[in-house]
């Protein structure tokens, strides 16, 4: 009996490793592609794993990493293309840094926003509470095909078509967060909120000290699904920007591919690696809180 | 003390509301109105937007008569390239099922008390969470003709493999197979984990009683437990499939090789070629058909499951 159940487990690790190896083999064909250089790619005879080749080169002298191995990344973050001078980065390291910034503002507007939102949705009595909820409900279903042609023609009229804010403010406001939210706020138990209110508490100060304190996991899985979406969104930042000053990583990537019509694949990939790796890495930190928005943002709703 | 709640309450929505009420529901309003327009912004300023009625529908939807060269009438589309569209659109849709249940099935084999099934779960959703413009990138360089690993792994086994993003035959087959990779490990294997997870476990325990093999199971107690998931999972795949799928052709293959998506069709129309009122009736009738699917899988749902 023991020797079957083993032997069960051991197929089920089996499958699981083979999947995981398919699933993951991407990455590690983009990593490795990343670290060559173009001629290497296209001259030797292609191999699947050169991971051997690779392995073997740094076995053999350890500083030929730093000194090649990265050639393709510093290579990349010093590209530029509008040279002018004393105006700040410009070309790949621009693509970064705005990328960086534009998450970073559309999370923090995010999480602001939608959770003051909830916070009324879920713990405020006001007249016409439920009709707006409502409203923000059914607004979900409406999706950004309908909605981005007039956002357009509304940022074009406002002068600020090709600025940050074009960029940044339509992404700021989302149903999908407060409503999320909402939902956690309104386990918060009674009791809590009651005993605040006898010691004199505003409501600006539940929302600061009582329902954001004890909603971090939420706030946590917000935070990670707005970073991750504003960190690789393509078609907003597509419509509303010209200039490549303002480019984000998606846009630089999708106008670097469109350059060379022979295209140069390790650099590529060294630019992909670069986009990527942030959100791997952002994820592994929050996976936890991730799982539970999922589950909260889905089946509760 | 009614107006003071009111107060207090507008000053917590209120930048939400601004928002909301700028960038969700006005353009819906606008988006509407838009669709019986003529307007190119580009060339007029906006009070030159004139009405058109219905002209925009019927050149979407419309089909007129033409007379070939025997005398016979035949039906033509007025703008073929929507029809297209929404043909390659349904077509790499059909996907949807085979991901379905590789998601469930992923999710089955995470769903038991052993070590490392959290690493597991992981490596299957860090596709899902990178999907973008790296990763395509990443998938042109594997579909490469000569050098990419997807025909090298192929030439393993002895198949040359084809030029996989500029044929009209593979070019779809191509995008959907990195769709897949980059969706059955993702928030669908999640959603299935999370409902496995809320079978009671004495469900399985009786059925086992009653001599039913692991398939057996499967098939008669977790299948049908998961129904009501696999339903919001289904409806949530065919909107996202009918308005999603704008980034991978427009960057992969910029829509030839039959690869233009009615969203990237209807981002041509508009911010290409400057035909707003066009590109809106393209959104609406789009909405129009996501919506009543959707109504027609809620009916079906109500009808078949049962809680």
């Amino acid at each position: 009996m023991r020797n079957r159940i083993d032997s069960g487990r051991l197929v089920v690790y089996g499958l699981l490793l083979v999947l995981a190896a398919s699933m993951l083999f991407p990455f590690y064909w983009m990593a490795i592609t990343s670290l060559k250089a173009k001629a290497d790619v296209f001259s030797t005879e292609p191999k699947l794993l050169p991971g051997r080749q690779l392995a073997e080169q740094v076995v053999e002298d350890p500083r030929w990493f730093f000194r090649s191995g990265t050639e393709n990344y510093s290579q990349l973050l010093a590209w530029q293309r509008l040279v002018e001078p004393g105006s700040g980065p410009r070309g790949f390291s621009r693509f970064v840094l705005n990328t960086v910034f534009f998450a970073l503002a559309i999370t923090l507007g995010q999480v602001i926003t939608s959770s003051l939102a909830a916070f009324a949705f879920a713990r405020l009595r006001f007249p016409g509470r439920n009709q707006v909820f409502f409203a923000y409900l059914a607004t979900l279903m409406i999706p950004a095909t309908v909605t981005m042609i007039p956002s357009y023609i509304l940022l074009r009229e406002l002068g600020w078509v090709d600025t940050y804010q074009a960029v940044i403010l339509p992404a700021v406001f989302t149903a999908y967060g407060t409503f999320m939210l909402r939902q956690f706020f309104l386990t918060i138990p009674r009791e809590i909120e009651d005993a605040a209110r006898i010691d004199g508490c505003s409501p600006l100060g539940l929302y600061w000290r009582i329902a954001l304190p004890l909603s971090t996991p939420a706030l946590a899985a917000l935070s990670i699904v707005a970073f991750v979406g504003s960190w690789r969104t393509f078609m907003w930042p597509l419509i509303v920007s010209s200039s490549e000053d303002l480019f984000n990583l998606p846009l630089g990537l999708s106008l670097f591919r469109g350059i060379y019509t022979d295209p140069d694949w390790p650099l590529l990939m060294a630019g992909s690696m670069i986009m990527t790796l942030p959100m791997i890495l952002v994820f592994i930190a929050g996976q936890r809180y991730f799982v539970e928005g999922i589950r909260l943002g889905a089946v509760k709703g | 003390m009614k107006s003071r709640a009111l107060g207090i309450a507008a000053l917590f929505l209120l930048p939400n509301l601004l928002g909301f009420l700028a960038f969700t529901l006005f353009p819906v309003v606008a988006s509407f109105a838009l669709s019986f327009c003529r307007w190119d912004p580009v060339a007029q300023p906006i009070s030159a937007i004139e009405p058109a009625g219905f002209r925009n529908y019927q050149d979407l939807l419309g089909f007129h008569g033409q007379t070939g060269p025997a005398g016979q009438t035949s039906w033509v589309a007025n703008t073929p390239r929507f029809w297209e569209a929404l043909y390659n659109t349904v077509f790499m849709m059909l996907a949807i099922p085979f991901n379905m249940a590789a998601s469930l099935f992923l999710a089955v084999l995470l769903n038991r008390k052993m070590r490392g099934m959290a690493i597991f779960r992981t490596a299957f959703f860090l596709p899902s969470i990178t999907a973008g413009v790296g990763t395509m990138l990443l998938w042109m360089w594997m579909f490469n003709k000569d050098l990419g690993s997807i025909n090298q792994v192929l030439a393993w086994v002895g198949i040359q493999g084809p030029d996989w993003l500029q044929s009209y035959f593979w070019a779809k087959p191509a995008l959907m197979l990195m769709a897949s990779w980059a969706g059955v490990g993702g928030v669908n294997m999640i959603l299935y984990l999370a409902g496995l997870q809320q079978i009671p476990r004495e469900l399985h325990e009786a059925a086992a009683l009653d001599g039913a093999g692991r398939w057996q199971q499967l098939r008669h107690v977790t299948v049908p437990m998961l129904l009501p998931v696999t339903f919001f999972i289904f409806i949530i795949s065919i909107i996202s499939g009918l308005e999603g799928g704008f980034d991978a052709p427009y960057v992969m293959t910029g829509g030839s090789f039959g690869t233009t998506t009615v969203s990237l069709y209807l981002f041509r129309q508009g911010f290409e070629f400057f035909r707003m009122g066009y590109a809106s009736a393209v959104a609406w009738v789009l909405f129009l058909i996501v919506f009543l699917l959707t109504m027609i899988n809620w009916r079906l749902a109500e009808k078949r499951v049962e809680y």
